[in-house]
């Protein structure tokens, strides 16, 4: 286990599920990879299927209709799987906690390895997030 | 992965249904479409959502008024300022009420500076969906200088938390301007050559011309709105036939054109934005002094309606009061709801590469449309879209007999 989560640290590709956000965490996760912040020159690559994917950023507040998709993804996902939960809504539900169509918060339904707060939090903080991340799995080996 | 009803009679193929999403490379947010084709040709297509709904209007109904503009500013992360701004305006109708010039200047700067970085946005993603990446790029990094603009208004990126009902929340200084105005300006040499390099493409040309072509009279026929609508000939702008904010104060142009291809979508916007730096750079130069916040007390009983031309189209918010202090009844209509449907007109028959360039040529956005509909523990639905047409009807029956109609 440890070796295959030692090999995904060098290149974590990384794939976007958004659980019906307001699009905020989405876009900014997309600037992460524009000529600014350009997050590629550390090996992460967003990735269009989820089979490819070691990483999954999660954004939004797990709507009723997008968790039972959220939870098939994750089944499909290939283990080991790190999850990063992406702004307010993905931590805590934010300011939809007493929404009808959030009722529970995302990190009760799949493991949560790192949180980014912010509303949404910027490309400088996602990037922190996945460094974070990339020491926090890296020091456990 | 399509379920194939191939119906074999003389060699002709049958139709085959394609889903696309909720999850789709392409999309950032989740939906899911079903397009029904025949061979290559897209024949039919359907749309479900409801992946994004979180109950806004409802929790809107439980905040207080100066809260709830945080609320509706999270209905969508690129129209966080229509929102608002149509919310306000919709709280002010009530009363009803002026706020101060200085207040309407700013307001208008901040409209002004999301449109801009909505359209550069769009732009990216349209050449994204093309596969051509350079424009993406380019138009993405042009937009980091307008989203530090805005940074260096109001404080943050993305949701400003500007607005509030009787003015505007935090003061412009006037030493923040010049930079503002220089970082405007740098991105204008660079605007100009994107423009020539997408206008005046012959690739670009040859794949979009001819392309989701939405007519005048479709135009009208399924209300569409903003420069979905201008690019199909239809000259509304909200900013212009019912002025609100500082627009009336300054000279601009509304750009309207002619074959409402995609390729003209495409130019409408572009050209919008030179629009938008021009009423910019105004407001930014002519910002008049005097007081930002009008201090609302008290919102007496009534209703208000609050209208404003978004990047998207016209955003239309209602509230209704009954004297306490949080909303009895708060209805949004997001200018996508009224977009949508013109999918029906320009993606039937055209080939299925052309359907994702087609379906993102309105600048969709999802998570302001989203609606839900109410089931039984049978799965049956409680109303469906004719049982709220007679409602509405029945309901405005009843309004005339009250105001003593027929």
């Amino acid at each position: 286990m440890s070796l295959k989560l030692k090999a995904l640290l060098k290149s974590p590709w990384v794939f976007h599920l958004s659980t019906g956000s307001c699009n905020n965490c989405d876009i900014e996760t997309l600037d992460c990879l524009t000529p600014r912040f350009d997050i590629e020159r550390f090996g992460m690559l967003l990735v269009g299927s989820i089979k490819h994917a070691d990483v999954l950023l999660v954004s939004g507040s797990c709507n009723r209709m997008s968790v039972e998709r959220m939870k098939e993804l994750f089944e499909q996902v290939p283990k080991p799987c790190l999850v990063v939960a992406i702004g307010t809504c993905a931590g805590s539900r934010g300011i939809f906690k007493d929404s009808y169509n959030c009722p529970v918060p995302l990190d009760k339904i799949i493991p949560v390895d790192v949180y980014i707060p912010g509303c949404p939090p910027k490309p400088e903080a996602i990037i922190a997030g996945a460094v974070k991340l990339i020491e926090k799995v890296g020091s456990t080996l | 992965m399509g379920q194939n009803n191939r119906q074999d009679k003389g060699g002709i193929m049958g139709k085959t249904i394609i889903p696309i999403g909720p999850y789709h490379p392409l999309q950032e947010e989740p939906e899911f479409f079903t397009l029904t084709v025949e061979g290559e040709t897209v024949v039919d297509i359907d749309v479900r959502i409801g992946y994004n709904h979180r109950g806004i209007e409802k929790l809107s109904e439980m905040k207080t008024f100066e809260n709830c503009t945080f609320v509706v500013e999270r209905i969508c992360g690129i129209c966080s300022t229509s929102h608002p701004y149509a919310y306000t305006r919709a709280v002010e109708d009530i009363i009803p009420m002026e706020v101060s010039m200085r207040s309407k200047y700013i307001r208008t700067i901040i409209a002004e500076g999301e449109r801009l970085h909505s359209h550069l946005l769009w732009l990216g993603l349209a050449g994204h969906f093309l596969g051509y990446n350079t424009v993406y790029m380019w138009a993405w990094k042009l937009r980091e200088e307008i989203l530090d603009v805005m940074e260096i208004l109001s404080g943050n990126r993305n949701n400003y938390a500007m607005f509030k009902p009787g003015g505007v929340r935090r003061d412009i200084n006037a030493e923040d301007i010049p930079i503002c105005l220089k970082k405007i300006d740098s991105i204008v040499p660079t605007l100009v050559m994107l423009k020539k390099a997408v206008i005046d493409d012959p690739v670009l040309h040859a794949r979009l011309k001819g392309v989701g072509v939405l007519s005048y009279q479709d135009s009208i026929n399924f209300s569409a709105l903003g420069p979905t609508s201008r690019a199909s000939g239809v000259a509304r702008d909200v900013r212009k036939d019912s002025p609100y904010g500082a627009y009336q104060e300054m000279e601009w142009d509304m750009i309207v054109t002619k074959n409402g291809d995609v390729f003209d979508k495409a130019v409408v916007r572009i050209l919008e934005m030179f629009e938008t730096i021009k009423i910019l750079k105004y407001c930014l130069n002519n910002l008049p002094d005097g007081e930002i916040d009008a201090k609302i007390k008290d919102i007496p009983p009534g209703e208000g309606i609050g209208h404003i031309e978004a990047p998207r189209g016209e955003t239309f918010h209602y509230v209704k009061s009954d004297g306490t202090n949080r909303p009895l009844r708060h209805k949004v209509r997001a200018p996508t709801f009224m977009n949508f449907p013109t999918y029906k007109a320009t993606v039937k028959g055209q080939t299925i590469s052309d359907a994702t360039i087609i379906l993102a040529a309105i600048d969709p956005c999802y998570c302001c449309t989203e609606r839900i509909a109410v089931k039984d523990v049978k799965g049956r639905m409680l109303y469906d879209g004719q049982d709220l047409i007679r409602l509405s009807r029945e309901k405005t029956e009843k309004i005339k007999q009250r105001m003593g109609g027929k």
